[in-house]
């Protein structure tokens, strides 16, 4: 704004609460529903001190609101650049922003409208912090795209509570969304059921087996991935296939197509070839608003009180939404598990049933599609030996002959088996029960 | 490239042109609604009557902008205060005593250079009644507060002129919309969950379908192992099927029991001397069982649409839904069953042999879709219609006749300052479910009774502007108890019309509600809260886009949102 535009301001008007006349409402009266043991009206100080950490795909929608909350002092993590196809949700964006850093354009823009308000972008992963950088926060809320960085982040607010220090306990408020479905949820952890004791509500998509994909094919989708897998392998072997490079689409669209015209499959388009290969999740705006609103909301009534919020032990900490037929919501209390990986008692194991005429390899794959592990590069060790260690490329060459093996051959019913992935820092403790 | 046209693999240059320039940044939501929903959404004109704070109105805008709603106009008298600053995120400092109207609608601009934007600062009384203010409008959204006569004049044109209207609140913590639609609001692409729209016909095979499942398992038992376990396994159930029918007089298995016995049947049949000790086609064989036998007969809300009066008597200016819907209710009259839709799920089989068997099922989609298209081309005969509705209409409805939607659109509710509000023909049933703590009516009742209020007091000074209950601290006490008399007065009213009675625990429990309900109210002094208005938001853009894409199916015709509790529920008035 040009310093002349200041003059025509009413006077005084920073630093008075005129501009909060509506959110103080709430802040200065106390409700029906408001604990008055932790509840104090006319407290605006904890929102205004609170530093709050905001990140994903969802940043947007979280940013505008915690400023429109009250809160003043927001972090936001995302390492992701602009993508045209993000214009049609992500509103901070405009066409001459593609291609820079997200974090740094939608601070700037959210810091520019709403006065008073300060963002500090970090453009990079959430992994790239460690936990003295995580501490400093009164809350997280976040719109992550990938289940991979929700484990992450939960894995390590875990592993930070200090049962001596209060302060050590970081609110985590989650929300994802797909078409016209979300989900809202709050975890205290440790205290209440975590992403991981939660990971089955997320299962991924069965993958087609490969022998399909090879000899026969019946989907478009399937030629599609024999293009993807197989055929860019074959071929293009030393192009790295970069998914955003039309060019490299295009060919496996054109490589899909012959397939699929040899097999009589019909179906195949350049649009699904992009959403098959990039694995798109088709997203709007209004969903979007919904959820990073929902999880706002929980915040903002955490962090003031001035109402009963999900999480709370003992009561509702998921909200589902639903809106392709009519609106439905349902909200529940997750339980927590016991023998949660993450957070749960130290020494159980759960059991995982394996097929003892699987061999290791096939058991493995397994790990990647099992709704409650989710593993993708595992390293797996019985009580008696490394059966598979991939986080170190000398003990990959060594164990890899161990691949061929049958299970039945290498561990045995009742044994423990620990399994790490690079991806997280949990060690995940399973105990075997053969498959009949 | 080389392009020959229609050959696999070519991209022509139109295909380029909209897959990278027109429909990137759309790419995401054209997965959900297509380029049909899109065009739709392009050709609308959203009118937004705004008031209050006017955050629920500009992010349902917001929604609306971004993914390329045409075109949109807002009505808003207001001038941009303090408290706008601290709630609208599409205001700045700059725009301090300016129409709030105008600047907002500059700034959702900036979202989308597709999108055309128009405001109107004229007060919404005047602008109101003159004649034709509301023409050019397909889809209006109105937030309260807004007098109840105003909000009767938009009820009369959305019922004249069949524009679908949206009554929105949202303050404090809760929020709440009705839409009117009109009076035959139908779907056909209603997009149902993949599960539940595999439509196999195993009761109700045809001869193609069952020398298809002959020729695939004849001479099963003795089938080479690699042979046997690529089977599809549609064609191991019909087999099974003319196995059992032998052995209980030509009946397939109809109850629980016999169907479980049916699936032992078709275990038994599984092959388990090979390295895997089973075979995936049959383990889909087994599973699918109790779902895919049962008679294709269609649901209520589909047989009730063929008897709807709409339907029955095609005339004139019938709309295509319903000449369709009455030449499929011909095909069920004499068949018994839908059109096939023709589409197979994915299950273990030979390329060549799932072909084969989808090429089955689409020829007979086909020859159904005829016998239908034949129908309605006779009935716009008879009818002297000038125009013919595209195939690809009919064939869309063919495809998915098991799952088209029907909505009767009706007037909301709108509590008139003076006299008491008549609750109508949904009264019973709003009655009944008073106390079902999940259905949240008590939130709407007490809405109602916040419009009662603001509708009967004003601010002072301010040419008589309403005055929303706890605008002022002095008043939070005496607004309370004002809001809550008025809410237990509809409730007694609502009970008496629906001829309901509340035994005095269930009374003493709603009365207790209500008066907390209206404290919270009450407390929010007529203020919107950023979150609540972004999520309402997000709520009713998600219903104004399936309105006007006609896909998906809309709230019918009521929704509430609790943000004390994040519940919501849906409800008919």
């Amino acid at each position: 704004m040009a310093a002349a535009d200041i003059a025509f301001l009413p006077n005084g008007s920073e630093g008075t609460r005129a501009r909060w006349k509506y959110l103080d409402k709430v802040l200065d009266r106390p409700g029906p529903f408001t604990d008055p043991d932790s509840f104090v009206p006319g407290n605006h100080e904890t929102l205004e001190r609170a530093k709050v950490l905001g990140a994903g795909g969802l940043g947007c929608e979280i940013l505008k609101n915690l400023a429109l909350s009250g809160f003043k002092d927001i972090h936001v993590i995302d390492m992701d650049t602009i993508d045209v196809s993000n214009l049609n949700r992500q509103f901070l964006f405009r066409a001459a922003d593609v291609g820079k850093y997200k974090a740094e354009v939608a601070a700037a823009f959210v810091e520019k409208r709403v006065k008073g308000v300060q963002i500090t972008p970090y453009c990079g992963k959430i992994q790239d912090k460690d936990e003295e950088y995580y501490k400093q926060f009164a809350l997280i809320v976040c719109g992550l795209d990938s289940i991979e960085a929700r484990r992450w982040i939960n894995s390590m607010l875990v592993g930070m509570v200090d049962g001596n220090d209060p302060d050590s306990l970081k609110p985590l408020i989650d929300g994802g969304t797909e078409g016209f479905k979300g989900q809202a949820r709050v975890i205290f952890p440790t205290m209440t059921s975590c992403i991981e004791c939660q990971l089955d509500m997320h299962a991924p998509r069965a993958a087609v087996p490969l022998c399909t994909l090879a000899t026969i094919p019946r989907q478009p989708q399937h030629c599609i991935e024999w293009a993807h897998i197989i055929a860019w392998e074959e071929e293009r072997k030393e192009i790295t296939l970069d998914t955003d490079d039309p060019e490299h689409i295009t060919w496996l669209f054109q490589k899909a197509s012959k397939r699929a015209e040899e097999f009589n499959i019909p179906g195949v388009t350049y649009s699904m070839t992009q959403g098959v290969v990039k694995n798109i999740i088709p997203a709007i705006a209004s969903t979007n608003a919904i959820v990073a609103a929902s999880c706002c909301n929980e915040a903002f009534k955490l962090l003031t009180n001035a109402n009963p919020f999900l999480g709370f032990p003992g009561t509702d900490n998921y909200m589902m939404y639903t809106g392709d037929e009519s609106v439905y919501t349902y909200t529940f209390e997750h339980q927590k598990k016991d023998d949660c990986p993450v957070c749960g008692e130290e020494a159980l194991a759960r059991p995982l049933e394996i097929d003892p005429e699987a061999t290791l390899q096939e058991f493995v794959d397994s790990l990647a599609e099992r709704p409650e592990a989710q593993l993708k590069t595992p390293s797996i060790r019985t009580t008696e030996k490394s059966l598979y260690i991939q986080s170190a490329a000398d003990y990959e060459r060594m164990t890899r002959p161990n691949l061929e093996k049958k299970m039945k051959d290498l561990t045995a019913e009742g044994e423990e088996m620990l399994v790490s992935d690079k991806a997280f820092p949990t060690m995940f403790k399973y105990v075997v029960v053969w498959k009949r | 490239m080389a392009a020959v046209p229609g050959a696999a693999g070519t991209l022509s240059a139109a295909d380029i042109l909209s897959s990278t320039l027109y429909t990137q940044p759309y790419d995401r939501q054209l997965r959900l609604w297509g380029a049909t929903g899109q065009i739709a959404l392009e050709n609308s004109h959203i009118l937004l009557i705004n008031s209050g704070p006017g955050v629920v109105g500009l992010e349902t805008l917001k929604n609306l902008v971004l993914p390329g709603a045409g075109n949109f106009t807002i009505q808003d008298s207001a001038v941009v205060d303090e408290a706008d600053l601290g709630i609208n995120f599409f205001l700045e400092e700059s725009h301090l005593g300016g129409f709030r109207a105008e600047h907002t609608c500059n700034l959702l601009k900036e979202l989308n250079p597709d999108v055309q934007g128009n405001f109107i600062t004229e007060p919404v009384e005047s602008w109101l009644s003159q004649a034709d203010a509301l023409k050019p409008y397909t889809l209006i959204l109105a937030t309260a507060p807004i007098r109840p006569e105003l909000l009767t004049k938009l009820t009369a044109h959305a019922d004249q002129a069949l524009v679908p209207l949206f009554y929105v609140h949202s303050v404090g913590f809760y929020s709440h919309f009705s839409v009117h639609l009109p009076p035959a609001f139908p779907i056909v692409d209603t997009h149902p969950s993949p599960e539940t729209t595999a439509d196999l016909r195993l009761l109700k095979p045809w001869p193609e379908l069952l020398e298809y499942a002959k020729e695939k398992t004849k001479d099963m038992e003795n089938m080479a192992a690699d042979d046997h376990g690529h089977i599809p396994y549609i064609a191991i159930l019909l087999h099974c099927l003319e196995e059992w029918k032998k052995e209980h007089n030509g009946e397939a298995p109809k109850n629980y029991k016999d169907k479980t016995a049916f699936r032992d049947l078709v275990k038994k049949a599984t092959q388990t001397d090979n390295p895997e000790g089973g075979e995936e086609n049959f383990e889909e064989a087994v599973s699918a069982v109790l779902k895919s036998l049962n008679p294709p007969e269609p649901s209520s809300t589909v047989k009730d649409i063929f008897k709807a009066p709409e339907c029955v008597i095609i005339r004139e200016n019938s709309a295509p839904f319903w000449v369709i819907a009455h030449a499929i209710g011909l095909f069920y009259t004499k068949y018994g069953v839908l059109p096939v839709p023709g589409a197979v799920p994915d299950m273990k089989a030979r390329s060549a042999d799932y072909i084969q068997l989808q090429n089955v099922y689409k020829s007979k989609a086909r020859k159904d879709l005829a016998e239908v298209l034949e129908s309605v081309r006779f009935l716009e005969r008879n009818a002297n219609m000038s125009t013919h509705i595209e195939e690809k209409d009919v064939e869309a409805f063919c495809k998915n006749a098991a799952h088209i939607k029907l909505v009767r659109g009706r007037p909301f509710h709108i509590v008139p300052a003076e006299g008491d509000l008549k609750f109508g023909s949904n009264a019973k049933s709003l009655a009944q479910k008073l106390t079902f703590p999940d259905a949240l009516i008590p939130i709407y009742i007490a809405f109602l009774a916040w419009d009662k209020f603001t509708a009967t007091h004003t601010l002072d000074g301010l040419a008589g502007a309403p005055r929303p209950p706890g605008s002022s601290d002095a008043e939070v006490e005496s607004d309370t108890e004002k809001v809550t008399s008025i809410a237990l007065k509809l409730i007694d009213s609502l009970v008496k019309e629906a001829k309901y009675t509340i035994d005095e625990e269930e009374y003493d429990t709603i009365r207790t509600q209500i008066g907390e309900l209206a404290q919270e109210l009450v407390r929010a002094g007529g203020g919107e809260l950023h979150n609540i208005g972004a999520l309402t938001g997000g709520i009713v853009s998600q219903e104004v886009i399936k309105v006007i894409t006609e896909q998906y199916v809309p709230v019918d015709n009521t929704c509430v949102f609790d943000g004390v509790r994040s519940k919501s529920s849906v409800f008919k008035v």
